[in-house]
């Protein structure tokens, strides 16, 4: 520590300008290893986030083309406003994203963490791997699987082994129960993020607590309630707001399934296919854009808030060399 | 039976009920696996059951669907693609994200502070809502002489090359590769480091001969996830590579899957298994380095 108390006093004895100099020469140091980084995220965060934001006030289109186009302000977002479909896109997007979430992200998530660790150890890490296959698998093979399960007899596998067999009515059920098969595409990938955390949280638990819990008589349900669960609630917090807002922007899986047919149109999907991806090749850059900005101000407004609630503090800890 | 993870109170016979409804639960998923793989080697398939051209069951095993490995010329156009896609990636945010980390993690400079809040931002924030304005974005930078789209094997870096797609890509994973080596970063000890530095070794030096040996395994967890991740990806070159079956495997096979005559998903699955190949063996042999990453922090796809 002396030593080290000694550097101070000598660094800071010398005249200001030699003072100077080092610190640009630490922050040089510093601006090689963060360039290309800082780089990146300027071209690919930075600009597009005021791109997006100026391309919503115009009325870029495939018919202006990129020379032709002229601002119109907010006139895109009063169109959002008085948009047919705005009403049922928006009611589709808070359905999607409840339905998927309670199920699945925080329900099924809790529930497998729940039941994985009070069964025999390895057979809970088998489960839990098998749930994080389908987050691992390429999304178009994945979502090609479901669409076999759902196809028509004698090819599709519910039709085929569970409503043929018993004497039921066979059919494509895709286009029929739309939404459950996207809430399952959907839940079975991001039940694995929860499951992740809530079991990592559940066996971080003080040992003590929940064999004092036992010794006391709980049945283990009356534990899972009465001590486990409240142990627990700031991961549950974290994945709830987290989740909500993945769900909320991602489209990929839907894209994959329905391409937004069937009556499963998501706000995410709409700005994307309207900007970027439709038949007609007429893309609306202004307008899918003005639909993004939406999603991207929700955004950044949620990602400040995780920032001042979760793990901040921990993230700023000090460099642990400062000068030498 | 040995116990839980938790010493639970359980009876036997309860536990056997947990595990028959974790079973029933994890259904649907092991039937999916098992039928890409019945399907891949079956003319067709009635449910989870290989049949013939007639229809007669537990039949027609083939392996006629895997011949697309030699009569389709595309398939190896877009395997190459993507395994220079999932190393770019992997190779860019690896170095990127180790030298930014270090920074972050040892040196003071100003703007220090924010950089790890904007992280941590980024990080949370749902990058896919750019990908309009990251479309001008890449039109822009297809205009610069020679890089923009003159590049061997990448193409390039801007719109409708490999190079732009693996650029965008790059720069979506790195919060995550930033926050996670800033973290592997802390962890060490920093005496030898600094006795080192003030024997007069530069940054540069410390920080390649010192301190990446030091964070191997942290170096294998990220660049085994972020291969999976480009090796996987969809959207990003859907999005900015206009011909699908020339692109990745996994546009590829979502040409084949949206062709307007009848799918032969027989035949798909075998591309489809043949793209998930890798990512299994990837996941049976590193599942405890791809855990440490996903409870370090993972990207809440979907």
């Amino acid at each position: 520590m002396a030593v080290i108390e000694a550097e101070r006093v000598a660094v800071e004895a010398r005249p200001w300008w030699r003072r100077a100099w080092e610190n640009l020469r630490s922050a040089s140091g510093a601006l090689l290893f963060m360039s290309p980084a800082t780089l990146l995220v300027v071209v690919f965060f930075f600009i597009p986030v005021v791109l997006i934001i100026g391309i919503s006030m115009t009325n870029m289109s495939t018919a202006t083309g990129f020379q032709n186009w002229k601002w119109v302000y907010l006139e895109n977002y009063r169109r959002i406003l008085k948009h047919p479909n705005t009403l049922q896109v928006l009611r589709n997007t808070l359905m999607y994203v409840a339905l998927t979430l309670a199920f699945f992200n925080v329900g099924m998530a809790l529930v497998i963490a729940l039941i994985t660790t009070h069964i025999p150890r390895r057979a809970g890490l088998l489960y839990r791997a098998l749930w994080l296959l389908p987050r691992l698998t390429p999304s178009v093979v994945y979502v090609m699987m479901w669409k076999y399960m759902a196809a028509d007899a004698p090819y599709g596998i519910i039709n085929r082994h569970i409503l043929q067999p018993l004497g039921l009515a066979t059919t494509n059920l895709l286009p029929i129960y739309p939404w459950v098969f996207v809430i399952l595409v959907n839940g079975f990938i991001g039940a694995s993020f929860g499951m992740v955390i809530f079991t990592s949280a559940i066996e971080s638990i003080p040992r003590e607590y929940l064999m004092a819990a036992l010794v006391d008589g709980c049945t283990p349900w009356q534990r899972i309630r009465h001590v486990i669960l409240p142990l627990i609630r700031w991961p549950l917090l974290f994945v709830t707001t987290y989740q909500t807002l993945s769900l909320l922007t991602s489209f990929e899986q839907i894209l994959l399934l329905t391409e937004g047919q069937f009556g499963t149109m998501v706000w995410s999907l709409w700005a994307y296919e309207r900007a970027l991806s439709n038949y007609w090749g007429n893309f609306q850059w202004g307008f899918g854009a003005a639909l993004a900005t939406v999603l991207v101000l929700i955004g950044i407004v949620m990602a400040v808030v995780y920032m001042r609630y979760f793990q901040f503090e921990a993230l700023i800890q000090e460099p642990k060399i400062e000068t030498l | 039976m040995d116990e839980g993870a938790l010493r639970t109170g359980l009876r036997p016979r309860q536990m056997y009920f947990l595990m028959f409804l974790m079973t029933l639960l994890t259904l649907p998923i092991v039937v999916g696996y098992l039928w890409i793989f019945i399907s891949t080697f079956s003319r067709r398939t009635h449910g989870l059951i290989p049949v013939d051209i007639e229809g007669r069951p537990f039949r027609g095993l083939t392996l006629e669907n895997w011949s697309f490995l030699w009569q389709d010329p595309n398939i190896w156009k877009v395997t190459l693609n993507s395994l220079i896609l999932a190393l770019g990636l992997t190779v860019g945010v690896v170095l990127i994200s180790a030298m930014a980390g270090y920074a972050l993690s040892r040196i003071r400079f100003p703007g220090r502070k924010g950089f790890l809040a904007l992280t941590l931002i980024l990080h949370a924030f749902p990058s896919v809502t750019l990908l309009i304005s990251i479309y001008f974005v890449l039109r822009w930078l297809a205009r610069i002489p020679v890089v923009g789209r003159g590049l061997p094997l990448i193409g390039g870096i801007g719109y409708n090359t490999l190079g732009g797609v693996i650029l965008v890509m790059v720069s979506l994973q790195l919060p995550l590769g930033i926050w996670l080596m800033k973290g592997f970063f802390d962890q060490i000890p920093w005496d030898v480091e600094r006795a080192a530095l003030i024997d007069g070794a530069s940054r540069f030096l410390v920080w390649r001969k010192i301190l990446l040996p030091q964070i191997k395994p942290g170096i294998a967890a990220l660049s085994i996830f972020t291969f999976i991740a480009g090796w996987n990806e969809f959207l990003i070159p859907y999005t900015y590579m206009t011909q699908q079956e020339k692109s990745t495997i996994a546009t590829y096979i979502n040409s084949l899957l949206s062709e307007t005559a009848p799918v032969n998903y027989s035949q798909v699955a075998a591309v489809g298994l043949f793209q998930l190949l890798p990512v299994l063996l990837f996941f049976v042999f590193t599942q405890e380095y791809l855990l440490s990453i996903f409870s370090g922090g993972m990207k809440g796809g979907a």
